[in-house]
């Protein structure tokens, strides 16, 4: 691992090592830029993963006090865990499922396809399908995507095998294993799945894609990464011509450093990233870094999300087996005849006992739950994820009083469910038990949304400067060397999980930021 | 003490906190005559009573008292080493019996539904209904009582291990499904 001195300007600080800063850090160390990339957890990897639910959630869940305030229904039932996001080396990539989708033509022009509703603040992207394409291709390569690449798909497990009957036989046309981010084959190094059950927990196998042991090794193998682990970064510093100039963080004594930078790309996670610009106000910029707009934590999203389980005479063993390999994908496409703006996917979930008594009710108890929970080894499951209207008002906001260790203050997350948000969630557990109910599910169990894995939106990109924080490559509207290279940046939230668009912008803010830098713009 | 006013505000983090507290061992706690002798803060019918509170919030006719009995166990543990905790709790079961004609444990199964619906925000319920929500749950034992296999890296995951050995829906044709490598 290169060490570089805190005075070095020639380097670039990114501040997070998840799939937008993970990935970000690899292509730039790929191209000779020298990268000092702050992570705020500790390395672990597929050795001292835990199979085993509460255990990994202790290991690696960003467990950091926040507040929530709103409508939402996590507000009550995870007032202090408004998100499912981790704090490890590698971030919410070590946790995440692997499901790898594009988002669609119109999604990129939400406020042309879906307008007039009332209420929500969207916007189009600065961006088209067409200035992706190039970049989706050379991600889903890096990520060894399923059904892309001539890789095949992954083999479907019982989970899959009742959403594929229950699909077919409701009329659903588009149903598979999906695209996935998980070696159906051995590929770069990586072994193919073992179908252990447990993606959400860290892959023990390593086959699925996780900047921890992908981009990260990469990088390291150039000379040019400085990977420092258990740091907290404080305060993004600037000087008077508006240009970023460093990073104050924290070690994991509490010693505090600057380092300093050519340029610095903030990839924390939508609450987090947005916090560290907020949390950088000075009296140049007195509410917050690159926050001219006011945008600067406004539109936060998270996907209407919500499952449906169900329960069977005869037994399915759900969690065996990649959790999320099978999808339906019919409901995605642009189709306003359902009384709801936006598309949602049905994809194939699955909980062990522990989480399933955890989350398939939060809070209820008694016989009524806890014959649900009896069906345990007869049940199957299926996660809802669709656009959430932007609405200026669900933001990521500084706490008034209450401070983290630092003494910075902590956030709130405000979230009302939009009228669009509601009806999308309302039509789909219907389309879900539908599924079940024709493949004979005895009781269909529609769940709640689980804390946010999918946040978005709090600096989004945007044409113009005062409509958002960022441009079409994550430049920040007001510093021409500050970036957003996280899910932050989306405009709107189309209906995909985001993981795969997250990486595409970082390979292509990355070509961006070595053209700028060899114009010597930046 | 910020920290663990924080912990004690979010059920979910509080049962993490539990699951890393209690482990997966069960305590010897059964090893000579009645069980509760085995407890250090609570007294007898303070685990009495929160046995039969714990059986009434999560009930499964298929679990014995010793898995419910562990769940109190655990609540003890965190009791002695906490005042604030072992408190809430001893106050906790004195205020259930006395909202009742009859003590708590002494009631039909239907009243003592009742009297925990009428606490069930309170601090106290909160309380054990988040320790035994992991206590209960993610007890190894109870695990095999549900059929739930956990762990499957030490068998090589559930790739030849039944991960898809439902037999009774037709498998999906292999576009949909290929078959493993």
């Amino acid at each position: 691992m290169a060490r570089f001195d805190t005075k070095d300007d020639s380097v670039i600080v990114i501040i997070g090592s998840g799939a937008g800063g993970g990935t970000l850090a690899n292509e730039l160390c790929q191209k000779g830029f020298k990268v000092v990339l702050l992570e705020a957890g500790k390395r672990q990897s597929p050795a001292t993963f835990h199979n085993d639910e509460w255990a990994a959630f202790k290991q690696l869940a960003w467990l950091d006090k926040r507040t929530t305030s709103g409508s939402w229904r996590i507000a009550k039932d995870f007032p202090n865990l408004p998100a499912w996001t981790c704090q490890t080396v590698g971030g919410t990539t070590v946790h995440w499922a692997g499901a790898s989708l594009r988002l669609q033509e119109h999604e990129f022009k939400a406020k042309t396809t879906y307008s007039g509703v009332t209420g929500a603040n969207l916007l189009d992207w600065p961006i088209s399908l067409s200035d992706l394409k190039p970049y989706y291709a050379k991600a889903e390569d890096k990520m060894g995507v399923t059904r892309t690449n001539d890789i095949p798909g992954l083999p479907g497990n019982n989970n899959f095998k009742v959403m594929y009957n229950g699909a077919t036989r409701v009329g659903y046309k588009t149903v598979h294993t999906g695209r996935m981010a998980i070696n159906s084959r051995p590929r770069d190094d990586r072994s193919s799945c073992w179908q252990l059950g447990f993606c959400f927990q860290g892959c023990k196998s390593g086959a699925k894609w996780s900047t921890l042991y992908t981009e990260i090794p990469k990088a390291d193998k150039t000379g040019k990464l400085d990977l420092r682990s258990e740091v907290r970064a404080l305060q993004i510093q600037h000087d008077k011509n508006g240009k970023a100039t460093g990073v104050l963080y924290a070690d994991k004594d509490g010693k505090q450093s600057v380092q300093k930078a050519r340029a610095v790309c903030v990839a924390c996670n939508s609450i987090e990233s947005a916090r560290l610009l907020l949390n950088s106000a000075d009296s140049t910029y007195p509410h917050g870094l690159a926050n001219s707009s006011g945008q600067v934590g406004k539109n936060y999203m998270r996907h209407t999300t919500g499952s449906v389980y169900a329960t069977f005479k005869q037994p399915v063993h759900m969690y065996r087996g990649t959790v999320m390999a099978g999808i339906i994908t019919d409901e995605a496409e642009l189709n306003t005849k359902r009384g709801f703006a936006g598309g949602f996917e049905m994809e194939t979930i699955s909980l062990g006992l522990p989480f399933s008594a955890a989350f398939l009710n939060p809070g209820a108890w008694g016989r009524d739950y806890t014959r649900i929970l009896d069906q345990f080894i007869n049940m199957a499951g299926m996660w809802i994820v669709g656009e959430d209207m932007p609405q200026e008002s669900n933001a990521v906001t500084l706490h008034p009083t209450e401070k983290d260790q630092f003494g910075l203050p902590i956030p709130n997350v405000h979230y009302d469910d939009h009228p669009n948000d509601l009806a999308m969630r309302e039509y789909a557990f219907k389309r879900g038990a539908a599924v079940y109910e024709a493949v004979g599910a005895v009781q269909t169990i529609a769940v709640p949304p689980y804390p946010s894995t999918h946040n978005l939106g709090t600096c989004r990109m945007s044409e113009k400067p005062g409509e958002g924080v960022c441009n079409g490559w994550g430049q920040t509207h007001d510093l021409k060397n500050l970036f957003i290279s996280d899910g932050s940046q989306f405009t709107t939230s189309a209906g995909e999980n985001p993981t795969l668009t997250i990486v595409t912008l970082a390979i292509r803010q990355a070509d961006y930021i070595a053209a700028e830098s060899a114009k010597k713009n930046i | 003490m910020k920290r663990r006013e924080f912990l004690q505000k979010s059920a979910l983090v509080v049962a993490g906190a539990a699951a890393v507290a209690s482990g997966v061992a069960v305590v010897g706690y059964a090893d000579e005559g009645k069980w509760t002798a085995g407890l250090k803060t609570l007294k007898a019918h303070e685990g009495e009573t929160l046995l039969k509170m714990a059986r009434q919030i999560y009930p499964h006719e298929r679990l014995a008292d010793v898995y419910y009995e562990k769940v109190v166990a655990d609540l003890d543990a965190e009791a002695a080493k906490a005042p604030d905790i072992a408190k809430l709790l001893q106050e906790g079961v004195a205020t259930l019996d006395r909202s009742s004609a009859k003590e708590f444990a002494q009631l039909s199964s239907d009243d003592q539904v009742a009297a925990l619906k009428r606490i069930e925000d309170s601090p106290f319920f909160q309380k054990v209904r988040g320790s035994e929500l992991v206590s209960l749950y993610n007890n190894h034992e109870v695990w095999k009582e549900f059929g739930y296999q956990g762990a499957s890296y030490p068998i090589g995951g559930y790739l030849h291990h039944g991960f898809d050995d439902l037999k009774w829906l037709p498998d999906p044709p292999e576009s949909a499904s290929p078959k493993p490598a």
